[in-house]
């Protein structure tokens, strides 16, 4: 039934995460020749799509993860969103954003980049920013954010090449992001900063300590509940951690129409 | 100069205010967090439906639509 | 197992009693993060004779009091104008080349002398039923999906739960589930699936037993051929008029039945506050046109398409079959007819109708064509390009205006179809709810049915 128990995501590991409506679903479908279905409404995309594609001679795995506004996990696609990031840790994370409303979509990079510092950053619909009258200066928001920039308008093939380059780049680590993450605050820092190294020596394999210091310092999360997590995550290594059935069992082309 | 504070639902079309706070908790207030409604963020009431209700929200650059009873847990300072 | 953690971690998040210094810091966090994105964006994002957007006028058209509703309606007619329209002539043209074919197959088979039977169970069971099928569903909905997708990607639907909110809203539901009842216009399993945009439970249930009040792409094509053979019918100059108005005043009757429907279930069963409504208006989009064709051409009517012609070749044959074998000197069907038909007669159909939709439990396709055989004695079947013929085979068989429109109603309200039902186990996790759509939905039918038999007869009787 769950197919994603089933079998392992193969690497390289591409995700595309953002928020709806951002033309998430086109970028996936320029990259891999997919036609699945992009309807412009929100919370179209519920499942996860996926698909290949070569740069290079290199054959990369790419997952399109639910539209998501933020990874707070207020919803079931936020937790998808969320745990995928967290437990599958994509090789190369590509966020797309919306050039026409880039503020409000810079909360979830910004999101984002506390759980991976293996971001791209997509500024998608360029034309119709220019459209509208709104430019937005790649060089500035990769100098700002500390990770890589392509704009694209994926709808006319534009800066799709350069996409690809940046993900090869980014996998073989020509290039290394280097997220600039938020500052909470003196306060909320100091708290971090305490919780950091305790929770270094409890999870040595990987999970974000200062993403799991905020999510704990937050209420969202306990130590006791972030071990669960974990021991799931043991128990389908290699697939995922999320017990979702709810979403793998209805097959994608149910989805797509 | 003390301005006062209004529920967004009583913000009047075409008009312009800033969110002071959200009465709200939980789940919809996350929500809200999560599209921009933060403090000092500015808000126009753009449209409401025919029927008088929902109303469409400019914020962040983005339109949302809200009815009229979650927009009442929404202060906003109006400008 | 994490999904519960998730749960529980969720509901101390909505739970009122809360300490206030979570909430607070989760409400720095968020404001440190946005106060970023302002900042960042301040730097990278340059406004050059930025202009309040030409969406804004758009959407004051589209939602306003008086253009508003009235576009929406008109949107509607006119869909259903162009598809009816559109769909005659290559409907006819599709039938011609598919009998033609036909008559080939049926001296291939006497040429290899075939019996007589296996001639009727292929030919006139099996092939026959996939032809109509073909033909007269077909070019409706290489027509209609692409328009329906056209407005999915320029933006518009969301719209349309924005405009219908109110009324979701006075029946305790979630605005989204106009969204979800427009999927439901492509296919009822497709919006049941699409229900999941609706996080809360209750609202979830109630747009999932309500899905089907939207007619699917399956009975768009029995709809509109009743409306233009009979509403149509009723003035022939204006038939081109009355036939798209017909259809849209029924989805709008059926849009009506959703909503009266989910208030009753709101209020008794599903009881509950309604939960917050957030509804993003997505900018327009220029939609492009080649991949909408492509899209709603391959993914769309073929998969359809060819769902439906794998359930009427065999349905056509086991059709064909009760129709010939005779138990004492009536056939089965004729038999299963008339045990339905007392029912049927009370509620303004008759045995066969009611038989037909039965028989078309798999796919809603095939119940125009299995009544057709029904009628015809010998389970033969008259082809579809000849729209005269089978008005007057309806009308030989009692149909008045009432079994039309009856017809057309309990279609647009009756049990949902297989799939739909095994969608709605799926999505809900529990069998007892696809069984409680399929009686609710068939309840409801008879019910609206029988009022409007009711009302005709007492109208009728008052004239004579």
């Amino acid at each position: 039934m769950d197919f994603l128990l089933e079998d392992s995501f193969p690497r390289p590991l591409v995700a595309l995460a953002g928020n709806p409506n951002t033309g998430k679903s086109t970028i996936f479908n320029a990259l891999t020749g997919m036609k699945q279905h992009t309807g412009n409404w929100p919370g179209k995309t519920v499942s996860l799509a996926r698909g290949t594609f070569y740069h290079k001679n290199v054959r990369f795995n790419i997952v399109d993860l639910p539209g998501t506004y933020s990874l707070l996990a207020n919803s079931l696609e936020e937790q998808v969103a969320r745990n995928f990031i967290l437990f599958n840790r994509p090789d190369v994370m590509l966020v797309v954003t919306d050039a026409t409303c880039l503020e409000r979509n810079l909360n979830l990079v910004l999101q984002i980049m506390e759980i991976t510092d293996r971001i791209i950053v997509c500024v998608n619909l360029i034309d119709e920013a220019t459209k509208k009258g709104i430019y937005v200066d790649s060089d500035v928001l990769s100098e700002e954010l500390g990770v890589p920039v392509v704009a694209t308008a994926a709808r006319r093939g534009i800066g799709l090449y350069e996409l690809k380059e940046m993900i090869l780049k980014v996998y073989s680590g020509e290039i290394k992001p280097s997220p600039r993450k938020v500052n909470y605050g003196e306060e909320l820092e100091k708290a971090i900063g305490e919780l950091v190294p305790r929770l270094e020596k409890t999870f040595s394999d990987g999970i974000n300590p200062r993403w799991l210091a905020l999510n704990i310092i937050s209420g969202d999360y306990s130590i006791e509940d972030i071990k669960k997590l974990i021991k799931v995550r043991d128990k389908n290594r290699g697939g995922n951690a999320y017990g979702y059935s709810y979403f793998s069992t209805v097959p994608r082309n149910r989805e797509l129409r | 100069m003390e301005k006062h504070v209004i529920t967004l639902d009583k913000l009047p079309i075409g008009k312009t205010g800033r969110v002071a706070a959200l009465l709200s908790k939980g789940l919809f207030r996350r929500r809200l967090l999560d599209l921009g409604f933060v403090p000092g963020t500015p808000i126009t009431a753009y449209f409401t439906s025919f029927t008088g209700d929902p109303t469409a929200y400019r914020i962040r650059g983005t339109v949302i639509a809200l009815r009229k009873e979650d927009a009442s847990k929404i202060l906003v300072i109006p400008e | 197992m994490d999904t519960r953690i998730f749960q529980r971690s969720q509901e101390t998040g909505n739970s009122d009693d809360i300490s206030h210094v979570t909430t607070d810091v989760k409400d720095l966090i968020v404001e440190k993060i946005y106060e970023k994105a302002e900042s960042i964006s301040r730097k990278a994002v340059r406004y050059e004779g930025f202009r309040e957007s030409l969406d804004k006028k758009i959407d004051l058209l589209l939602t306003s009091k008086v253009t508003g509703i009235l576009f929406m309606l008109l949107l509607l007619g006119v869909i259903f104008w162009l598809t009816l329209v559109g769909a005659n002539y290559p409907s006819r043209i599709l039938a011609k080349i598919l009998f033609g074919i036909q008559g080939f197959l049926e001296s291939f088979l006497v040429s290899i002398g075939a019996p007589e039977w296996v001639n009727g169970f292929l030919i006139t069971g099996m092939y026959k039923t996939m032809a109509w099928v073909v033909s007269v569903m077909l070019p409706p909905m290489a027509i209609f999906f692409p328009l329906f997708t056209f407005l999915e990607d320029l933006g518009y639907l969301p719209r349309v739960a924005f405009n219908l909110d109110y009324f979701f809203k006075r029946s305790g539901t979630h605005g989204k589930q106009a969204l979800t009842m427009s999927m439901g216009f492509g296919c009822n399993a497709a919006g049941v699936v699409s229900c999941r945009i609706i996080d809360s439970p209750r609202e979830r249930i109630i747009a999932i037993l309500t899905n089907n009040f939207v007619p699917c792409n399956g009975r768009f094509p029995t709809l509109m051929l009743l409306a233009s053979l009979f509403i149509g019918g009723l003035a022939p100059d204006l038939g081109w008029l009355l036939a798209p108005i017909a259809v849209s005043g029924l989805v709008v009757f059926g849009v009506f039945t959703t909503l009266v429907v989910s208030k009753l279930l709101a209020s008794t069963l599903l009881k509950g506050l309604p939960s917050s409504f957030i509804l993003e208006l997505p900018p327009y989009r220029p939609p492009h046109i080649g991949g909408i064709i492509i899209r709603s051409i391959y993914e769309r009517t073929l998969f359809v398409l060819g769902r439906a012609v794998a359930v009427a070749a065999p349905a056509g044959g086991i059709i064909w079959l009760l129709a010939n074998i005779k138990l004492g000197n009536q056939s089965l069907l004729a038999q299963a007819a008339a045990f339905l038909d007392p029912l049927g007669r009370l509620v303004g159909l008759d045995g066969y109708i009611l038989m037909a939709f039965i028989a078309g439990l798999p796919a809603n396709e095939i119940v125009l064509p299995i009544l057709l055989m029904g009628y015809l004695a010998q389970g033969s079947m008259i082809s579809p390009d000849n729209f005269a013929g089978l008005k007057d085979l309806l009308i030989s068989n009692g149909w008045t205006i009432l079994t039309a429109i009856n017809t057309m109603l309990f279609s647009l309200l009756h049990f949902p179809c297989a799939t739909t039902l095994w969608t709605i186990r799926c999505e809900t996790g529990k069998a007892r709810w696809a069984i409680f759509a399929a009686v609710l939905t068939t309840t409801v039918a008879l019910l609206v049915c029988f009022i409007i038999a009711s009302l005709y007869r007492l109208v009728v009787w008052a004239i004579l």
